[in-house]
């Protein structure tokens, strides 16, 4: 297990899209441009070895994060910086980065063979030496995610959703990456095969030393896997820290509200809160804390003043009220 | 709601499939039965590839070759739906039954934006004009909890984040006011609280219209949440089914039992999941007599011999020892 230091630092990070009608319409129509803010200034720190997981709302923008850290998507401010690490092999220089995406259907080759989807990162980067050595490998990791290895032969529509995802899994586990950066990596899977991957992606930290970047909807997941905790509202951060801290208690309203919206197997009938009001646009966010219109226990200033991350009870907290 | 008495809206009889191979043929259902009435959800639930999709795309009669239905029926309203011409399928498609896909990219058009692809859905199903049709897109967006729908309406897919690309395909599935939605994952790729408005949402269509609903999700919380009964499936078959709270609380099949054991809880961290050790066998390697044996604990010899049948009880699991009775020494 090496030393905590920090793999990933990200400064200070926007993305914005411009969202603007065609030029033509918008000088006819007297339309201003549109601009997206996706993520807006946000900054933090990853250490090596450990699970740093981002939450929040659909659309939020923790996918815009997520592709900025793997670099399929430029910051439109601000940087993110990788260290220079020691790996087991002895090789020292940036970490290898590898992203499991959100949609196991959109990021998989349909002429491709599974066994062909896998195996390109361990022929592009040389990970073995010679075909026999990577075809072993391939079957390998197909049965490392519960898949066979006659299943190299056939192509990705012949399998389910969750079997897709696996193949994702497997295919971003074979390019031996020091930092994965995991979209929504078990959504399409049963709690069973669930289990059975997250149990493996805490022993390859383990044993490995390996990062990951952790994006869920599953809270539940979430709590499981994390150490640190990010929770992402219209493109910021609201609260982080440690991720225990904050399940235990959480103290931006927001946060609040989130961990009593999820559904639960051991309370079926309690009252859920669907959050009132209804969820801001990122093109037109709302003056101040970007949460006031929704948020119940605001008050005058917080649509006049818009709060930012302070230091709070071991964790970063941006709201008014919540000292 | 009383799923037994009411007539079934959607019947599902022996429903066997087969993909014809080249070494032959396998068989991905086998033999599944199953029935919702008007005004239910059935959630169904199981092992990734046991073929929930599957079951949810040959109901629509979307199975694509070299899969097909080898044997078994469906019946809509009363009226077998299998072997309809694929000309009238299509119009019961989208009119009576709506499906929202596992895969939110494929129901999209990615050239067209999202108001012409509901404008053009509402209007070859519903006899209303473009100016109507796209006052009802826009209420569907709203409703699906899409913000600023104003300004999304007329935005391409790719300019979605990918939950609210699956809400857009909720809302097309909901154009027609269709009497039955298979929906396959509907909200795993959302948030808890825009999950809770749509489950909320189909919620009210049953109990507002009498709409069926077929309901396939891997999330135990949502099922437990807005069921009213549960099938569970393993390698092509219905092991159990039953009333929701009863097959949660009192799980009868040995894999149900081990699913609901490898639930993480959201109020404490372990160490470690519970997991069923072990994979599903591939459709060429499944074992004879109950599929599960070689995963199971309380396997004995009769098991590897003999497949256990699905009893017609309201609560049953296909289980030669279920958990209802003392495991044999
Ligand atoms: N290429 C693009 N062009 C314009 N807008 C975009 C683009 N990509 C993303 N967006 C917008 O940026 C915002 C954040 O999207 P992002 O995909 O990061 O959300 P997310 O938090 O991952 O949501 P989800 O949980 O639904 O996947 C959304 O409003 C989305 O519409
Ligand atoms: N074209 C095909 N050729 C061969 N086998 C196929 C084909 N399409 C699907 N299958 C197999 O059929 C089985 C059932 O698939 P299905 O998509 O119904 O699973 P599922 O229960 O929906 O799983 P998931 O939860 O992962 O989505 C799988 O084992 C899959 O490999
Ligand atoms: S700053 Fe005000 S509106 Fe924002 S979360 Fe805190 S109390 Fe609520
Ligand atoms: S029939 Fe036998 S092997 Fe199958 S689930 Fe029951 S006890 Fe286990
Ligand atoms: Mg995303
Ligand atoms: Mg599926």
């Amino acid at each position: 297990m090496p030393e905590p230091s920090p793999i990933l630092t990200v400064s200070a990070a926007s993305c914005r899209f411009d969202v603007s009608p065609p030029a033509l319409t918008r000088l006819l129509a007297h339309e201003p441009r549109r601009i997206l803010r996706a993520v807006e200034n946000i900054s933090f720190t990853v250490e090596r070895g450990t699970t740093f997981s981002i939450v929040g709302e659909s659309g939020c923008g923790k996918s815009t994060l997520a592709r900025m850290v793997v670099g399929l998507q430029r910051p439109t401010e601000g940087a993110l910086h990788f260290h220079d690490i020691h790996r087991a092999d002895g090789s020292f220089g940036p970490p290898r980065v590898q992203m499991i995406f959100q949609d196991p259907y959109a990021s998989l080759n349909p002429r491709w063979r599974v066994g062909d989807v896998i195996a390109e990162p361990i022929r592009e980067l040389r990970l073995r030496p010679d075909e026999a050595a990577v075809s072993q490998r391939v079957g390998d990791l197909l049965e490392i995610v519960g898949l066979s290895r006659g299943d190299a032969e056939r192509y990705p529509h012949a399998f389910s959703g969750g079997q897709r995802q696996r193949i994702s899994i497997a295919r971003a586990l074979a390019t031996e990456a020091d930092f994965l950066v995991c979209d929504e990596p078990t959504s399409a899977l049963d709690v069973s095969v669930q289990a059975q991957i997250l149990n493996l992606m805490v022993r390859l930290q383990k044993e490995f030393g390996l990062t990951y970047l952790f994006i869920s909807h599953n809270l539940s997941v979430v709590r499981h896997m994390s150490d640190q905790l990010a929770i992402m509202y219209l493109g910021r951060f609201v609260e982080s820290g440690p991720a225990e801290t904050i399940f235990q208690r959480p103290r931006h309203p927001y946060t609040r509200l989130l961990l009593d919206t999820i559904p639960d197997v051991e309370q079926p009938n309690r009252q859920r809160k669907p959050m009132s009001g209804e969820v801001p646009s990122p093109i037109a966010p709302p003056p101040g804390c970007a949460f006031h219109p929704r948020c119940p226990i605001a008050v005058p200033n917080c649509s006049a003043v818009a709060p930012v991350l302070e230091a709070l009870d071991e964790r970063l907290v941006a709201c008014h009220r919540a000292a | 709601m009383n799923a037994t008495m009411a007539p079934p809206l959607l019947s599902v009889r022996d429903l066997r499939i087969v993909f014809d191979g080249r070494h032959g043929p396998l068989t991905a259902l086998d033999g599944v039965s199953f029935d919702i009435a008007p005004g239910e959800i059935l959630g169904v639930v199981g092992e990734s590839g046991a073929g929930k999709s599957l079951t949810g795309t040959a109901v629509i009669g979307l199975l694509d070759p070299p899969g097909r239905i080898a044997s078994g029926s469906i019946h809509l309203n009363g009226q077998r739906i299998d072997n309809l011409p694929a000309e009238a399928m299509c119009k019961l498609r989208g009119r009576r039954i709506g499906a929202i896909f596992q895969d939110p990219l494929t129901s999209l058009h990615p050239l067209l934006t999202v108001g012409e692809q509901l404008v053009e859905t509402i209007t070859t199903h519903l006899p209303v004009g473009k100016a109507e049709a796209r006052d009802r897109a826009l209420q569907l967006l709203k409703e699906v909890g899409i913000p600023a729908a104003e300004t999304r309406i007329d935005q391409y897919p790719h300019q979605f984040s990918g939950g609210m690309r699956q809400r857009v395909v909720i809302a097309l599935a909901l154009c027609a006011e269709p009497s039955l939605i298979i929906a396959d994952e509907p909200t795993t790729a959302l948030d808890v609280s825009i999950q809770a408005q749509i489950t909320t949402l189909l919620k009210r269509l049953c109990r507002e219209h009498g709409t069926a609903i077929m309901l396939v999700t891997h999330d135990m919380g949502v099922i437990a949440e807005t069921a009213d009964r549960v099938a569970v499936m393993y390698a092509g078959n219905v092991v159990e089914i039953g009333p929701v709270d009863e097959v949660i609380r009192r799980p009868h099949h040995p894999y149900t039992a081990g699913l609901m054991a490898s639930i993480p809880s959201i109020h404490t961290r372990h160490q470690h999941l519970h997991q069923i050790d072990g994979a599903m066998p591939r459709l060429n390697a499944i074992p004879p007599g109950c599929a599960f044996n070689p995963r199971c604990g309380r396997a004995e010899p009769f098991c590897r011999d003999v497949k256990p049948g699905l009893p017609g009880k309201s609560h049953a699991a296909a289980c030669h020892f279920p958990l209802t009775e003392p495991a044999h020494a």
